[in-house]
């Protein structure tokens, strides 16, 4: 076991609520009917269909394929037939609707053949990521970054040490609680094939102290690979946000990561415990990611647990099986109570980065209107990121965006520990959530009026060029033309001179007598 | 109603809570102020709440403001028993209506309500009142005299209201010097402070129940600070700030200096320190600012006390550091994460 390093300033002690959905162990939901796929389920592009409507699939085909290299596959979670590859409604704080792939499950859940790769150290790294990226595998604690691109340090960085997040400092959330204490040998195969990806040999698995049996279940584990000499556990001080990125390497390492940078600049790669299962799952057993463990709980939810659910498994079944009660009006939480969002119904799915639906918070955050900011300086003190919410509010609010840039309001790392301690209840995340976006879209907005204006800019000038031209041609037609004419006025001159010598010398015609 | 989006978690603590800790913490200096001035403060403090509710209805109906939250948020209630246990025990009724409906008209709503004013609303009625009615504002009963004859509250009742008791007795007969104003005189007139203290206006360390009612109000403020409902930094700033730079002047001129203890425990040192600098809306909200904030009015409040041209500087210094909160602010801003090198 090793000791933190670091700690970091704010953060709050929450009240864990954990027990609640850690009485049963992982039960499988049942297979549904229907899966709902968005082609999208990671951070960058969209994935795209490589399977028509009317098309069976296998368990583990792949129905969509990685577009540009921010981007991973998508698989079939169950046997059966594309039904639709059309719009629906996908679990996101706006409630939109974006392409998904429709399967009517069989109900025979028959796999596809699985490549399994026995020794993964005869692989090169590349060869490794490129699985884990045809695995379709992301970031599980939330963020759904994809996995192999963090795997990747590149040729100008040496990682340090690998650490794995098992921190899960949001309450209620116990998904990687669960997997720690059941699954842990399937981390650690996880763990190995990252280690051998990344070229690294430290590595540290970060859990918070409110986890005993997580743990211990995790030191068992290690304890059977005893080459496993430089992996170790570390157990962290439970407090809100630890299991955030940045926050857990300050913890871990006592180092920061440098503003606007990542942490490979300071030799670090971070993955969540749940993804280097699935890593673990796609080289050792060639399953790619179509389920995960999510967390059902809340005080409305009576069985409350953790199920491998299926990507596409529509929410309302999960809840139905667990026998949710939902209250009117009350918030319908994907992911956590600090950071999670409110879902706009549950007739959605559950997709890769589901990592718990919350029904029902104690002391839930009730819409009073807040009173004003009195200046008190909590938000301050609660700040991991040692900001100051109360200035950044005010001038939020003021819509004064400079500002909000002077005092750091892109370091914010919308944790909510501000709102949360506020004595005046103000939304303060919502506030830098607001200004954030108003700020991306003036820098949008800027940028093509930039572009507007260079064009015109442009067109002016070329428009004063072709006119300069324009007006050079024409003083130089008219020149030719004055110049011809000068010679065929000197010519008709002269000429009319040797007729009139002509004349003299000659006697008139009949012509001259004439006029 | 559920607020729908995130934190969906929130603490306890509001800003209504806030206000009736502080003014939970104020009950034991108030007892001693009652033990040692007799009972005028509980009518001020009376008159004086009741004038704070009334002239903030009044604004928030001007200003079309919602009355509920503002009038049960406390604030006013807070600066209404602030501003009375500041001022004498015994000032006539028109001194607290004056400072009251100035305090929130002007110093509060004029500048946008609870969260917006710069001032602290009670200091800038009392010095508003301290420049214009000096003599009401400093005219103190010596508790001394107060000790062999106590004050009733019907006798409070009729000097506060009427100016004088029924058998003809005008306050001013009563009165005397605080112990601040009597040590700066008579150190003006070349007497020791070793000596002037000796005098019955004096206790052991400061004035005679002056410095048990510091003490009162500054096991509030610790309570205060247990409830962290303020933190350490002023207080402890601005008492460090005082102390340092009399028991300088202490070392240096013995016969020209009261002690430091006689200044941290007289007039108004221990209210201010940790009721009065410590109000969130006007003091500097970072820990850095905190610092250089509190030691601001400890010093201010030194060099006004010593050099100036009034016993107590507390007020004073208070506002004139309220003067330059945003440039503490901005200049104190703790570095971000990541800005560090590792």
């Amino acid at each position: 076991m090793s000791q933190p390093l670091g700690s970091f300033p704010g953060g709050l002690k929450l009240a864990g609520q954990k027990k609640r959905s850690t009485q049963t162990p992982i039960r499988k939901m049942p297979l549904s009917e229907q899966l709902i796929l968005p082609l999208q389920q990671h951070i960058g592009s969209a994935a795209v269909p490589i399977v028509k409507v009317g098309d069976k699939v296998l368990k583990g085909q792949r129905i969509a394929t990685p577009n540009g290299h921010v981007s991973v596959a998508l698989h079939a979670p169950s046997s059966g037939i594309v039904t639709a590859i059309e719009d629906k409604p996908i679990p996101h704080p706006s409630g939109l609707s974006a392409p998904c792939i429709i399967i009517e499950t069989d109900g025979e859940d028959q796999w596809i053949e699985r490549k399994v790769t026995a020794d993964f150290t005869q692989c090169t790294d590349h060869d490794v990521r490129q699985i884990i990226r045809d695995a379709g595998i992301v970031g599980l604690g939330g963020a759904g970054f994809p996995s192999f691109i963090k795997l990747n340090p590149g040729i100008h960085h040496h990682v340090d040490t690998l650490i794995l997040n098992g921190a899960e400092c949001e309450p209620y959330i116990t998904c990687d609680d669960m997997l720690l204490r059941e699954r842990s040998q399937g981390i650690l195969d996880g763990i190995e094939i990252m280690q051998h990806a990344l070229r690294v040999n430290n590595c540290v698995i970060a859990i918070e102290d409110n986890k005993p049996e997580a743990i211990s279940a995790m030191e068992l584990a290690l304890a059977s690979r005893s080459h496993l000499t430089s992996t170790s556990v570390m157990v962290i001080p439970t407090r809100y946000p630890t299991g955030s990125e940045k926050q857990l390497i300050q913890v871990v390492t006592g180092k920061q990561v440098p503003k606007s940078g990542l942490p490979i600049d300071i030799g670090i790669v971070l993955h969540n415990v749940g993804t280097a299962y699935a890593v673990g799952r796609a080289i050792k057993h060639g399953e790619p990611l179509i389920s995960r463990i999510v967390t059902v709980t809340g005080t409305d939810v009576k069985h409350a647990g953790n199920f491998e659910t299926l990507f596409g498994t529509p929410i309302h079944e999960l809840l139905s099986f667990c026998e949710t009660k939902r209250q009117q009006d009350e918030p319908f939480i994907q992911g956590g109570p600090m950071m999670g969002y409110n879902l706009a119904g549950d007739n959605l799915p559950v997709t890769k980065t589901a990592n718990c639906i919350l029904v029902g918070v104690d002391n839930a955050t009730q819409a009073n209107d807040p009173l004003p900011c009195i200046r008190c300086g909590d938000c301050a003190a609660a700040c991991p990121v040692s900001l100051l919410p109360q200035q950044l509010y005010w001038h939020s609010r003021a819509k004064d965006l400079e500002k909000t840039q002077e005092y750091n309001l892109f370091d914010c790392i919308e944790c909510g520990c501000c709102s949360y301690v506020c004595p005046s209840e103000i939304p303060l995340v919502q506030y830098f959530r607001f200004a954030k976006t108003e700020t991306m879209n003036q820098e949008q907005e800027r940028k093509k009026s930039d572009a507007a204006r260079i064009r015109h800019e442009n067109r002016q000038e070329r428009q004063e060029r072709e006119r300069v031209e324009k007006a050079e041609k024409q003083r130089k037609r008219k020149a030719a033309l004055a110049a011809t004419k000068a010679a065929k006025a000197k010519k008709d001159a002269e000429l009319a001179a040797a007729e009139a010598a002509k004349d003299s010398s000659e006697p008139a015609t009949d012509n001259d007598a004439e006029k | 109603m559920f607020r729908l989006s995130p934190p969906f978690l929130s603490g306890t603590r509001r800003v209504t809570l806030h206000m009736m800790q502080l003014l939970l913490a104020l009950v034991p200096a108030l007892i001693a102020l009652v033990f040692f001035f007799g009972p005028g403060v509980l009518i001020n403090i009376s008159l004086a709440v009741v004038t704070a509710l009334a002239t903030e209805a009044v604004m928030l109906k001007l200003r079309h403001r919602p009355l509920k939250p503002f009038l049960t948020d406390g604030s006013a209630i807070v600066t209404a028993v602030l501003f009375a246990m500041a001022i004498p025990p015994l000032s006539p009724w028109w001194i607290t209506v004056v400072g009251i409906v100035f305090a929130i008209v002007f110093a509060k709503h004029l500048f946008g309500g609870l969260g917006y004013n710069p001032f602290n609303p009670a200091m800038v009625a009392y010095v508003l009142l301290l420049l214009s009615f000096p003599l009401e504002m400093t005219t103190w009963l010596p508790a001394a005299a107060l000790a062999e004859q106590a004050l009733t509250f019907g006798s409070a009742f009729e000097l506060i209201f009427n100016g004088q008791l029924a058998n003809g007795a005008a306050i001013d007969t009563l009165s005397g010097a605080t112990p601040l104003d009597a040590m700066k005189t008579q150190i003006g007139l070349a007497q020791l402070p070793n000596f002037i203290i000796e005098q019955p206006l004096f206790g052991i360390f400061g004035g005679l129940g002056w410095e048990w009612i510091n003490i009162w109000f500054a096991i509030g403020g610790l309570y205060l600070m247990y409830q962290r409902v303020i933190s350490w930094h002023i207080p402890v700033a601005m008492l460090t700030g005082l102390l340092t730079i009399s028991a300088i002047t202490y070392l240096i001129s013995p016969e020209s200096a009261a002690s430091p203890l006689f200044h941290l425990l007289s007039g108004g040192t221990m209210i201010g320190a940790f009721f009065i600098a410590t109000d969130p809306v006007t003091a500097t909200t970072t820990i850095k600012g905190r610092l250089i904030f509190g030691a601001g009015v400890g010093l201010l409040t030194y060099i006004i006390r010593a050099w100036g041209g009034y016993p107590d500087g507390i007020a004073f210094a208070i506002l004139l550091m309220n003067m330059l909160v945003p440039l503490i602010d901005y200049y104190t801003q703790p570095k971000v994460y990541g800005s560090l090198k590792s």
